[in-house]
């Protein structure tokens, strides 16, 4: 979840069950590298997809600790990238 | 920074160019700034949010009437090697007030090389919120507080994710 364009895709999703189609109209990168977004979200147990005729259409986990999970990721991941740009700040200051 | 999860718990990696001494001091004092401000508990907006350095202190949210929100308490306390608190937050980001149903946060410096820090942050035992996170799972399926959440922080985290990490 480090990955912006990851955590746009999982926001999109809590919107609403989308294709990866519909995603990549959304999004600024193509349609392939949103379906490697979306196979890590679903091997990270995340995203789950269901077949709708001929399309695939994917939505977020709904068993809620997956959501929770993705919540705390989203959470903790603002919290770290603060974290690096205070220890940024302390690197300039005490730096050679 | 990267990302792994297994069922019960979520953990980030993030290599950074000070020391362990340095990293550990950074996150405990100036927590007020890692916290992403967005999540608060209060009814009022947080003035500032203190991380008490010693085993048994808490980790809580002042607002700006007073009022405060001591929503972890501190479980491990080893500068510069690990820092460990409970995470008394129910998936509804309401108080915890049974610590058997609270998760826990261990956040680990380790020595790199070059002067640097490896932090590793393991949120984890997150199935002891038990019915807690069923209850968020009926909220996503309803349309309810769920996608609002990940709004609210979402924001903050596209700003964070769109500096240099």
């Amino acid at each position: 979840m480090g990955d912006p364009s990851r955590r746009r895709i999982v926001r999109l999703l809590a919107a609403g069950p989308s294709s990866v189609a519909e995603l990549a109209a959304l999004l600024p990168i193509s349609r392939p590298a949103v379906s490697q977004h979306l196979k890590l979200l679903r091997d990270a147990g995340l995203v789950v997809v269901r077949p709708q005729g001929t399309r695939r259409i994917y939505q977020v986990d709904p068993e809620g600790l997956a959501a929770l999970r993705a919540e705390l990721d989203g959470f903790w991941g603002s919290a770290l990238a603060n974290f690096v740009t205070l220890t940024e700040q302390h690197s300039k200051e005490t730096g050679p | 920074m990267s990302t792994t999860t297994a069922a019960t718990s979520v953990t980030l990696d993030v290599t950074v160019d000070v020391p362990p001494e340095t990293a550990f001091r950074v996150f405990t004092e100036e927590f007020d700034a890692v916290k992403p401000r967005e999540h608060n508990l209060l009814a009022v907006p947080i003035e500032r949010t203190v991380f008490e350095p010693r085993v048994g202190g808490h980790i809580y949210d002042r607002g700006t009437d007073g009022t405060e929100c001591r929503w972890a308490r501190v479980l491990a306390y080893d500068p510069p090697d690990r820092v460990v608190f409970s995470w008394d937050i129910s998936p509804r980001w309401q108080l915890e007030t049974d610590p058997a149903r609270a998760s826990e946060v261990e956040v680990r410096f380790l020595p790199a090389s070059g002067s640097r820090t490896r932090v590793v942050l393991e949120h984890r035992h997150l199935d002891r919120h038990g019915e807690g996170w069923e209850g968020l799972a009926q909220g996503m399926a309803s349309d309810g507080a769920w996608p609002l959440y990940l709004r609210r922080f979402a924001d903050a985290a596209e700003q964070a994710g769109s500096e240099p990490a």
